[in-house]
């Protein structure tokens, strides 16, 4: 069995409490960083190949290191708990079983950083990962690891989707409408409150404090040659074990698809989505792949938020996009043309089809728009699900087809 | 100062361009729709794609700003196809209610069709349906049918009037524009986001159903609602007159002045031109005598107005000008006060309460033109005037424009002048008290029935361009001024407002150097006290 770094505490009932953590050696990675360089920190990070888990895989400490050295106001360290990503459910689980170690990497990121003030955006329907951070936090007051020389605000988030993107977090944590903003400029030159700010994952900040304790190299050779680590792969979906499973990068979906007890019901594999939501979806014969960032990009598709949402032969996939479909147009911050559009059009057509009334050109339509969109907007939400479109009715079309009158 | 070039030519901007503006400098034109050069960079209409040199895809210019040596492209065939998907993602939802919408004719949605889009539609399915025909506010009506979501009305209620009304609300396609809980769009700016809509979303409650902008004329003019001078066109309908029962001034719409009103012009400005097609208008020459008004002829009026200005002495001769007439006629007022030696002169009536003022464009004088007379010596109190015609030491009173109980003036002064005066004579657009007890009423044309032009209380001499015809037998006041002068001794040479203002430059010397050609379109700045003339 390979080793278990970020789910290490989650067999302990009290995992959650502040002498549980400690037991088990919480915070001897703060003590050890706060004694470190912050550039050193960022070094460390940088040379771990920790790559972010929330969805983009942008490498972290290269993040931290856009920091503008001249600044001299405040920085600000945002932790995305926002998880919204259909078909991922880890961060809720460190939120609720180990919230200590996140605020362990927070603690560590903000000194790399330079930063004073970080704040936690949870996702509003996360009601008990929020009580149990909160209680978390407030231990952390009481025994002085906070509120000396680093802050924590807790800021609910009240449900879209759209506030898990980096900057659409951002503007409602500014208490706007959650609309992403333009780039450039980027968060980390000019983010929360017109400051430089880094946006981290909640599962990413839990991965540091291992990193600091028992250094870069150990890190980086648990995952692959450009990805360091493991992470937690929220597989769901027809197995006969849907849970969250953490495993080294380098674990393919076969065996992933295994650890989770192999596919339910049927039992026979028709497809996969590996990435969440968003990820091109996988046949049953492109299985055969390496679960992390760069694995899952050279076979088309993302490793996203590792949500793995697997489908057996019994599953309609017009049926299952055009439940993605309606996700989209739904969650679709309406603020770009081409995303606010296309989404509700595509739903549209979609629906049609799986209600029987599809035109026959309506294939090459929905191929043809969201192609055309892809790639014109201000954040990734619209590429996000493009990914979906595409690669349902290309890979399955002949089941779409059948749905479509005189097709 | 970066050089880049757009489409092969090269040109020079200054640091912070975007590449809107710089394709602009360039004499190229990105379509947009969301951009406005007064607002914030909203980057979310998607239409301003351009090829930008070692970039994979194409880029928004709104929010890229120009550098040195880069290579931009704005008709490659990527970018062509990527305009076009934009405007099918922008109609597909859109009620293309052409026929029925007040924009046709000036709808973003239609040009860049025309140029950009011509594609086949694909959208078979039933389109999103929002609220139609929402009052906003007295001014602005919205259809959230026809609104592309660009928000520009929202961005400048949060920029530009710092009011912050209008929000986007809902998501996805079922974005809409509105109000703010118990909010109104009712700032005293309000109707510029009809102006910034660049579709039929907004639309101008004032005009709407009037006529179709097709059948307008414009003429390039100056507000004269207060002493900004904000620039503006005149829309006028001649070409339609039953679609508007006879109202020939369809709107007024800003016109832009980096210097004065930038693109903006207020609501009471905007809607302040009610007059010229009043029933109120005077339309021809009168005499009133024992109660009754007759019509008189010209020659007839100015007759009656030369014999005692030629018969009193000067000190028996009051004039009541107006900061509401053009410098060139005050200036051939002036003359005429010279040519009699007159001292009884005046303009000012201050009003009954200040006016509204504000620290944007609202001034608190109501006059578009308080610097001219000022200028022309004419700038005084009314009060001292009629002071002296209550003293019964004026024989004639020529007043010009103003109601003199509209203002602070004191009633029972006013009343008892008006008395004791032998001849009262106006001069005006419109009928008021004061003209109701003239003995004599000369009708004016209104500013926008002729030209001339106004000096700004900073010192900005703009002109105004005739829109239409003078209604009745109304003139503008330096040509009564000029009849009647000509009886007296010194026919005018000038024969048109121009003239006027080349003897005005060379003989009042804050003007002088000044011509209409230097004024040009957007106007120019009186010569500083001091500083040598040109």
């Amino acid at each position: 069995m390979a080793e278990i770094v970020l789910m290490r505490n989650f067999s302990n009932p009290d995992s959650h409490t502040l002498n549980a953590y400690r037991a088990s050696g919480g915070y001897a990675a703060w003590d050890k960083a706060r004694e470190m360089d912050p550039a050193a920190i960022t070094e460390e990070v940088k040379k771990a190949n920790l790559r972010g888990l929330g969805g983009a895989g942008f490498p972290t400490g290269t993040k931290w290191s856009f920091i503008p050295k001249a600044h001299t106001g405040p920085v600000y360290l945002v932790v995305n708990a926002d998880e919204g990503e259909p078909g991922t459910f880890k961060d809720r689980y460190l939120l609720e079983r180990d919230p200590h170690a996140l605020i362990e990497g927070m603690l560590i990121a903000a000194r790399a950083i330079r930063c004073t003030k970080g704040f936690v955006y949870i996702r509003g329907e996360y009601v008990e990962p929020w009580r149990r951070f909160s209680a978390a936090v407030k231990e952390a007051y009481d025994a002085g690891l906070l509120g000396r020389g680093f802050d924590v605000v807790i800021h609910r988030g009240a449900g879209a989707y759209i506030c898990g993107e980096e900057t659409g977090l951002l503007s409602s944590l500014e208490g706007k409408k959650g609309w992403p903003k333009i780039k450039p400029p980027f968060p980390a030159i000019k983010g929360a409150f017109g400051q430089p700010t880094i946006v981290n994952n909640v599962e990413t900040l839990c991965c540091v404090p291992p990193i600091v304790t028992r250094g870069a190299e150990w890190f980086a050779g648990l995952g692959t040659k450009t990805q360091g680590g493991t992470r937690m792969y929220s597989v769901s979906g027809r197995v006969k074990k849907p849970a969250v499973y953490e495993a080294p990068v380098s674990i393919t979906l076969r065996q992933l698809i295994e650890t989770a007890g192999g596919v339910s019901a049927t039992g026979r594999l028709k497809a996969v989505v590996p990435g969440g939501g968003s990820a091109a979806i996988l046949t049953a014969d492109e299985i055969d792949v390496a679960m992390d960032v760069d694995g899952l990009k050279a076979a088309g598709s993302m490793i996203g938020s590792a949500g793995v949402m697997v489908m057996d032969e019994s599953v309609s996939i017009p049926e299952a996009l055009m439940v993605l479909a309606r996700f989209y147009a739904h969650e679709s911050c309406g603020q770009c043309t081409p995303c606010r559009e296309s989404t509700g059009w595509i739903y549209k057509m979609v629906h049609r089809i799986v209600e029987g009334r599809g035109h026959k050109d309506d294939l090459d339509t929905i191929l043809d728009v969201a192609k055309r969109g892809a790639g014109t907007t201000i954040c990734a939400f619209y590429d996000g699900a493009v990914g979906p479109y595409i690669s349902y009715i290309e890979k399955f079309r002949g089941e779409f087809e059948a749905l479509i009158p005189h097709a | 100062m970066p050089r880049l070039t757009v489409n092969g030519k090269e040109v020079e901007v200054p640091a912070g361009t975007n590449l809107i503006e710089a394709a602009r400098a360039a004499g190229v034109e990105v379509p947009h729709y969301c951009y406005h050069a007064g607002l914030s960079i909203a980057g979310q209409c998607r239409l301003c794609m351009v090829d930008i040199e070692k970039t994979p895809r194409p880029t928004i210019g709104c929010n890229t700003v120009a550098t040195e040596g880069m290579v931009v492209q704005t008709e490659t065939d990527r970018v062509r196809e990527t305009r076009k998907s934009i405007m099918e993602f922008h109609l597909i939802n859109h009620p293309l209610d052409c026929p029925v919408c007040d924009q046709a004719g000036e709808c973003w949605l239609q040009i860049y069709y025309m140029k950009h889009g011509l594609y086949d539609p694909r959208m078979k399915d039933e389109k999103v349906h929002k609220p139609k025909a929402v009052p906003l506010g007295p001014h602005v009506i919205l259809d959230a049918e026809r609104c592309i979501l660009c928000s520009r009305c929202v961005r400048f209620c949060d920029e530009i009037t710092h009011t912050g009304e209008l929000g986007i609300f809902e998501r996805g396609d079922h974005s809409e524009i509105g109000l703010f809980p118990g909010r109104e769009l009712d700032n005293k700016y309000s109707a510029n986001v009809v102006d910034i809509c660049p579709v039929g979303a907004l639309t101008d409650r004032d005009f709407r159903f009037q006529v179709r902008v097709w059948y307008l004329d414009t003429a390039k003019s100056i507000c004269p609602g207060c002493a900004r001078g904000c620039n503006i066109e005149v829309h006028v309908n001649r070409r339609r007159p039953h679609h508007a029962e006879g109202r020939r001034v369809a709107r007024l719409k800003p016109r832009f002045n980096a210097d004065v009103n930038q693109w903006w012009l207020c609501d009471a400005g905007r809607y302040g031109f009610g007059f010229v097609d009043a029933p109120e208008r005077l339309l021809m020459p009168a005499r009133r005598q024992g109660g009754a008004s007759s019509d008189v002829t010209w020659d007839e009026a100015i007759a009656a107005v030369v014999e005692p200005l030629r018969r009193l002495p000067p000190d028996e001769i009051g004039i009541i000008a107006s900061p509401k007439m053009s410098n060139e006629d005050l200036y051939a007022l002036r003359r005429l006060v010279d040519l009699r030696g007159i001292r009884h002169v005046a303009s000012q009536v201050p009003p009954r309460v200040p006016g509204d003022e504000d620290n944007f464009l609202i001034r608190a004088d109501k006059n578009p033109n308080s610097r001219g007379a000022e200028l022309m010596g004419l700038g005084g109190d009314a009060r001292a005037v009629i002071d002296a015609a209550g003293a019964r030491r004026l024989k004639l009173l020529w007043i010009f424009g103003h109601d003199l109980l509209a203002g602070a003036l004191p009633e029972r002064d006013v009343l008892e002048a008006l008395r004791v005066v032998d001849t009262v004579v106006f001069t005006g657009s419109n009928a008021n008290w004061t003209s109701a007890h003239s003995h004599w009423v000369l009708p004016a044309a209104a500013w926008v029935e002729r030209e001339g032009t106004y000096t700004s209380f900073e010192g900005r001499v703009q002109r105004f361009r005739q829109a239409i015809e003078p209604l009745g037998q109304s003139l503008a006041e330096w040509e009564i001024v000029s009849r009647v002068m000509a009886p007296l001794g010194e026919a005018p040479t000038a024969t048109r407002a121009e003239h006027w203002f080349r003897q005005l430059a060379s003989s009042v010397p804050a003007f002088s150097g000044l011509s209409y050609q230097l004024i040009g379109d957007a106007g120019h700045p009186l010569v500083v006290a001091g500083a040598a003339s040109r």
